[in-house]
């Protein structure tokens, strides 16, 4: 669906459902140069399963218009605003990389708003590698490289996906390289800046789950230790098999660590 | 996020042929991959199911939609061609098919090369005619031939890395270009290069096949094809691929492109193209491929190197007209060869024989390691009279226009000591011309 956020096209991905007043609300954020499809199976399965889902993209991917937004407390302002226009009152939000950021700023700010979070692939600080920084900036794609190599576990290239007949390394490449110059630089030097994890984490009132994978290269876990510690009361899962690309690597233990949560809350159960 | 400090790099091209798309088999252990002889998977419980028919979940539901060793071959050729992914099919000419049904309906127009494949052209200029599907072939020597041809309802360019069997060199980036601007893909039949020679995505093709019958297996015991997308090509910002971009009722009302981006080709292709034509590629010939696959690196540059000894015998040779090779420098492409295919032109090529069809007759019947047969990429060597066998539904004046002549002969060079291959041609052009 499509609404008009700040005076410029905003798109979310509701697995062909319209939104039900009735039902709760899951928003799925993505993380940096991607795009709402990187939670398709999670994503519609929430769609089909008692929930509004609502995958979107943010300013400058996929199908919303540009141009990027330069921190996560502004990324955090358009979700509020993209749900303002979409009249939804309360949300849980599953965030991933970037996306966790954002999800938790948002609970941090409107903590009546905002029911749940999971934050997937995360870390704080999310401090990137000047290389990194640097080609991207460059509009390089030496920055596509990195991205792709360091998001997914090393054992991917030599693995089998499983998505049948996919190449993971393949379809990261493919979704960067439809991306308009500046919007990965403008993704990771939000990821690099944000300052406010720890102040924020602790204004988080809601049950917060993280999902990590434990062969990520890019966050490890050992870089969300703090933030976790930092949310009362959050719950860690750790998949063994995953690098960043959680949704993609392990798209069942993601989604089951993500059932199992939103199951114990005060939610539709999904699959009711 | 600030990863490993040293540059990171994908594993090289020999690395993927052996290892891309399978971890050693959970189950068993097994490093080899394992034949999944099996037409379905038990479900672990009705949720599950539902989860799976619903594309909620990954996995497997019914092999001929997808099949655990036929995915390590689909996952194998994607990584190899850097493509997002692929499906296998049960022939090359399966793989053609699917791709043109997955883009267009009937009232859609193509423009092809007219330097292919017997097979294919059959398709484009018959079968698919007889459906609404309308081709206009050109000659692939100059590009701007695929702009003239283009109409308002086109929806696909198409041609052959290498032109069968003249080895015209599909010029991929100027291609690329025109379909580009005129808002449809590319796709390149790629069997004659295979990834090794050429890697068309990086060209500015879209999305690319192959007959794995050929070089990928090069063992000629397996039928296969295998379609592969880039990823690369925006059927949304096209607007001309209602297929991808608009609700589909055959399956939930999907947007394929809303629903999954970079990979909406393939899951219409899978989802409805395997689901509902069902040209599927069964596990062990995935198997049989996939130990081709694993030596592709190895043989290619074998093939390569003994075609190069046997077009340099064939050029001084007083039986032989002409040879077509693009390394020759008298061939048209030479130049575009060179740029295109530095790692080689590939083991297939056409000579002329000089005293035409009954010349050539005599010069098949007198070989003893040449295999006549209508196949290439095979570990053996092999030769066709294409005027008699893979063209021979053409018209004289399609076969002209494709370079064809009654005394052409195509060789597909082998593995085998490349002068025990010379001394038989050699035998052979002389008892042509007694």
């Amino acid at each position: 669906m499509i609404r008009q956020v700040d005076g410029r096209a905003a798109f979310a991905y509701t697995a062909a459902h319209e939104l039900d007043p009735g039902k709760p609300s899951v928003v799925f954020v993505h993380g940096a140069g991607l795009d709402h499809s990187w939670f398709g199976l999670q994503s519609r399965y929430f769609g089909y399963h008692g929930w509004n889902a609502l995958a979107v993209d943010l300013p400058g991917h996929g199908r919303s218009a540009g141009p990027p937004l330069p921190s996560v407390p502004d990324l955090a302002d358009w979700i509020f605003g993209f749900l303002e226009k979409s009249e939804v009152q309360k949300v849980s939000i599953v965030g991933h990389s970037m996306g966790s950021l954002i999800a938790l700023e948002c609970a941090a700010r409107r903590p009546e708003k905002v029911e749940r979070i999971a934050l997937l692939g995360t870390a704080f600080p999310m401090k990137v590698s000047e290389a990194f920084l640097d080609a991207a900036r460059r509009n390089d794609t030496a920055a596509f490289d990195m991205s792709t190599i360091w998001g997914h576990a090393p054992q991917v290239p030599l693995g089998g996906n499983p998505n049948p007949g996919m190449w993971m390394y393949g379809d990261t490449l493919a979704r960067l390289a439809r991306l308009a110059p500046g919007v990965l630089y403008t993704d990771l030097k939000a990821c690099n800046d944000y300052a406010a994890g720890l102040e924020s984490a602790a204004r988080v009132q809601c049950p917060a789950l993280f999902i990590l994978g434990r062969r990520d290269v890019m966050t490890p876990p050992k870089s969300a230790a703090a933030l976790a510690q930092a949310v009362k009361g959050a719950r860690t899962a750790l998949l063994p098999p995953s690098g960043h690309s959680l949704m993609a690597e392990a798209p069942d233990a993601t989604l089951d660590a993500l059932i199992e949560f939103f199951a114990a809350g005060s939610g539709a159960r999904p699959g009711s | 996020m600030a990863g490993p400090r040293s540059y990171p790099r994908y594993p090289g091209f020999d690395t993927l042929a052996l290892h891309a798309g399978q971890s050693p088999d959970a189950a068993t252990g097994s490093r080899a991959v394992p034949i999944y002889q099996t037409t379905s998977y038990v479900f672990p419980d009705t949720e599950h199911a539902a989860s799976l028919f619903n594309m909620e979940r990954a996995g497997h539901v019914y092999s001929r939609i997808s099949n655990p060793t036929v995915a390590v071959l689909e996952e194998r050729i994607a990584a190899l061609e850097g493509g997002v992914g692929a499906i296998a099919t049960a022939s090359g000419q399966a793989a053609l098919h699917l791709a043109i049904v997955t883009l267009m309906d009937a009232g859609s127009h193509i423009v092809a090369s007219n330097a292919l494949y017997g097979g294919s052209h059959n398709l484009l200029g018959y079968t698919l005619k007889r459906f609404g599907i309308e081709t206009t072939f050109v000659s692939p020597r100059e590009p701007q031939n695929f702009r003239k041809a283009l109409k308002g309802n086109t929806r696909l360019l198409f041609g052959e890395t290498l032109g069968n069997p003249g080895l015209d060199v599909l010029d991929i980036p100027a291609v690329a270009k025109i379909a580009h601007e005129a808002g449809v893909p590319l796709l390149v039949d790629s069997t004659f290069t295979t990834p090794y020679l050429m890697k068309p995505f990086e060209l500015g093709a879209d999305l690319l096949y192959h007959s794995a019958t050929k070089f990928l297996g090069g063992h000629g015991v397996a039928i296969g094809g295998v379609l592969v997308d880039s990823g690369r090509f925006d059927w949304e910002a096209s607007g001309k691929f209602a297929t991808l971009t608009a609700p589909y009722e055959g399956f939930h009302n999907m947007d394929f492109e809303e629903e999954s981006g970079t990979r909406a080709f393939l899951l219409r292709a899978r989802r409805e193209g395997l689901r509902d034509f069902g040209a599927c590629m069964a596990p062990m010939t995935a198997f049989q491929i996939l130990q081709g696959v694993e030596t592709l690196h190895l043989r290619m540059p074998r093939h390569v190197e003994s075609a190069r000894k046997v077009v340099a015998f064939l050029s001084s040779h007083p039986a032989v007209e002409k040879v077509l090779y693009p390394e020759a420098p008298g061939h048209p492409d030479h130049e575009l060869a060179k740029k295109l295919l530095p790692r080689g032109c590939g083991a297939v090529f056409s000579f002329d024989i000089k005293g035409g069809r009954a010349a050539g007759k005599a010069f098949i019947e007198a070989l003893r390691i040449f295999s006549h047969l209508a196949n290439v990429g095979d570990a053996k060597s092999l030769v066709i009279h294409p005027a008699t066998t893979t063209h021979y539904r053409m018209s004289d004046d399609d076969l002209r226009r494709s370079g064809i002549t009654p005394g052409t002969v195509r060789l597909s060079i082998g593995l085998e000591d490349p002068q025990d291959l010379i001394d038989d041609l050699d035998r052979a052009l002389r008892a042509s011309q007694k």
